[in-house]
């Protein structure tokens, strides 16, 4: 397998998609000539041209809408939309209108589009291009929501969202675009079915539940565990709509400890729903309180000496994870 | 308005008459009749609904579209199996000038299986694609993107069609439409927003609402306005064939706004704030009369050949299904 970067990987996933479909096109801003401000778009409108790789006024819900619309109507929409921040600005368009169209209409309606955008702070990038918002789409019944966590992955996963009839948000870690990693050869076509997470390390005494940007934070905190003696599984949730249920709970049968790690918020984020199944549905193997780690509940700041404390990182998760495994967490 | 309208005695002068009535799209009419029939046909309708709800037997809340049939009929009327609508929550005349029929449509209402949705839409959500109504919206102004999309996919597909955006004049203070008109008009995009102005945004008089001329807010972006009486059935006709051509020939979107009349409240059981001056509300119809749409030229006196007839319109429906007007 060769070594691509994320970026790489996504700008082949779209021109595979874009070459095998004529009814798939992307829009967004500063998406042709500039390839986006991560130039992960880079060369695609020279490939596809600017009747297909568009860009668009800064008119973020006016964009998205017409996606919808479109993709009502015989398309198949990739939107591009810059930071995971302007979610804020989308959400009649995409909670209302993209979610709700197909079952409001029982199914006659169908609305293939991805919307693409990131997640991910420590970039100096301050509150309002920092925040990870996957929760806030996960909970809204009616969309996808994928989250890769590797150059393959995000390859894998962003060919099967715009193969997917229904709307899917994937967010990509904008920390990670140069990141590089192991990607099949295009003749070599994987695409990476929703609903399963990866089990990425095998272990014994805990279980780190990781997503998009946590799962390498969790890989490297199960190495720190290694180092102590103890052994940990790492799982990727690849998916939180549909989430792979199964597979966290065989896990944690297993191990009997866990901890959940996503870069959301951590109040009434990703890691209180899956935490709660796993209290719902493993309880009785737990031998430790099911622990969570998100990001703190203030606004990303700008100071690089402040952002860093605010997210998950691997020391801590060592620290906590070591705590779960010794048994000194805390009884109330 | 009623059906009978239509079915008086036919003599020789009422035919020639009836002949001078073929409008500059060349409808014959029959054609002309049809429409007339579609906006009783809705009217019946909404009388229907109406009367369901305020026997409490159909749950929920429901907006009707009384005294606004000439607009959904006369731009529909336009239209052919190519193009899309998208539709207001008052939507149940937009529904039925496309070519909806009457069974799945009440079934909808009432939250059945048999419904359009299969009941999991409901009366602010009726979507009938296979007549290329995308569908109803709850949202204000929540379709002016989808509508502005499909005008998009129509042009990058090269189907040929247009795309319809029914909306109220309330919409006018929601800021999509600003950036969906913005692209429509830099893309040259075959979409029409048809403003059914029917002066007020839920219980708030438009002007309260509207700062300025709304015509210049689309002919800002260089969009073709027009206003239109939206009670005379066949001005509503024309300027929507001027539209609609504009469109197929590639130049692009058209924004109308078609004076209306909504006979009654916001929805079915509120305060019912109506907008007649012999009601007590800021209409402006001369002598106070109900301002019932109409082919303002007289309705073609050949009618009475189908009446009771078996025949259909160009959809395939039988016309007159649901009832009296």
């Amino acid at each position: 397998m060769r070594t691509i970067t994320f970026s790489q990987a996504v700008n082949e996933a779209i021109a595979e998609e874009l070459r095998r479909d004529p009814t798939v096109f992307l829009w967004g801003e500063d998406v042709a000539e500039a390839g986006t401000p991560f130039k992960v778009l880079s060369g695609l409108v020279e490939e596809f041209g600017p009747e297909r790789i568009i860009d668009t006024p800064i008119s973020e819900p006016g964009f998205v809408g017409m996606a919808v619309g479109a993709a009502l109507t015989g398309t198949r929409p990739i939107v591009d939309l810059m930071f995971g921040d302007f979610l804020f600005l989308v959400m009649d368009q995409l909670c209302n209108q993209a979610a709700k169209q197909s079952y409001m209409s029982g199914g006659k309606l169908k609305v293939p589009m991805v919307l693409r955008t990131n997640l991910g702070a420590t970039r100096r990038s301050a509150a309002q291009h920092s925040q990870s918002l996957q929760a806030l789409v996960a909970h809204i019944p009616g969309l996808k929501v994928a989250l890769p966590s590797s150059p393959r992955e995000a390859k894998g996963l962003l060919k099967s969202a715009v193969r997917d009839d229904n709307p899917v948000v994937i967010f990509e870690d904008k920390l990670m675009y140069q990141a590089k990693g192991p990607v099949p050869e295009p003749e070599e076509e994987e695409l990476i079915p929703f609903g399963q997470a990866n089990r990425l390390q095998e272990g014994e005494d805990l279980s780190l539940v990781a997503t998009s940007s946590m799962v390498q934070v969790a890989e490297e905190a199960a190495e720190g565990l290694r180092a102590e003696g103890y052994s940990a599984d790492v799982i990727d949730v690849r998916t939180l709509v549909p989430l792979d249920e199964d597979t966290i709970l065989a896990s944690v049968r297993k191990t009997g400890r866990v901890i959940v790690l996503d870069e959301g918020h951590q109040s009434y984020g990703a890691t209180a729903e899956i935490a709660s199944r796993i209290a719902d549905k493993a309880f009785y193997h737990l031998d430790a309180p099911v622990t969570r780690f998100g990001a703190w509940d203030v606004p990303v700041p700008f100071s690089p000496a402040l952002e860093d404390q605010t997210v998950p990182d691997v020391a801590r998760t060592v620290e906590r994870a070591l705590q779960l495994i010794r048994g000194e967490v805390a009884r109330a | 308005m009623t059906a009978r309208k239509t079915t008086r005695k036919t003599t020789k002068t009422a035919r020639k008459a009836a002949r001078k009535t073929v409008d500059s799209a060349g409808r014959t009419p029959e054609q002309l009749l049809e429409a007339y029939r579609q906006m009783v046909r809705i009217r019946a309708f909404e009388d229907n609904a109406n009367e369901l709800y305020l026997q409490a037997k159909m749950p929920g809340l429901t907006h009707m579209s009384s005294g606004q049939e000439a607009s959904a009929v006369g731009v529909c009327e336009a239209l052919d199996e190519r193009d899309k609508i998208t539709s207001t929550h008052r939507g149940h005349g937009h529904c039925v000038a496309r070519g909806a029929t009457f069974r799945p449509m009440f079934c909808e209402l009432l939250g059945k299986e048999e419904g359009y949705c299969h009941g999991k839409g409901g009366s602010m959500h009726i979507a009938d694609q296979e007549n290329g109504n995308l569908g109803a919206n709850a949202i204000v102004g929540g379709s002016t993107g989808i509508a502005t999309g499909a005008a998009f996919s129509a042009k990058y597909l090269g189907t040929g069609g247009v795309a319809v955006c029914f909306l109220g004049d309330g919409a006018l203070g929601q800021g999509i439409l600003y950036e969906v008109m913005n692209m429509a008009a830099l893309w040259k995009l075959p979409v029409i927003y048809a403003c059914e102005n029917n002066q007020y945004g839920e219980y708030t008089h438009i002007d309260e609402m509207l700062a300025g001329n709304m015509l210049e807010r689309a002919r800002a972006f260089g969009i073709e306005a027009e206003e239109v009486d939206g009670q005379d059935l066949l001005a509503v006709m024309a300027a929507a064939d001027r539209a609609v051509a504009r469109a197929r020939a590639g130049e692009g979107a058209t924004f109308l706004a078609l004076k209306t009349y909504r006979y009654f409240g916001h929805h079915v059981g509120d305060i019912n704030r109506l907008l007649l001056p012999d009601q007590g509300g800021g209409g402006t119809l001369e002598g106070g009369a109900r301002p019932d749409p109409a082919l303002r030229r007289g309705p073609p006196r050949e009618g009475h050949r189908h009446r009771g007839g078996a025949h259909r319109n160009r959809r395939g429906h039988q016309p007159g299904g649901g009832g009296g007007g």
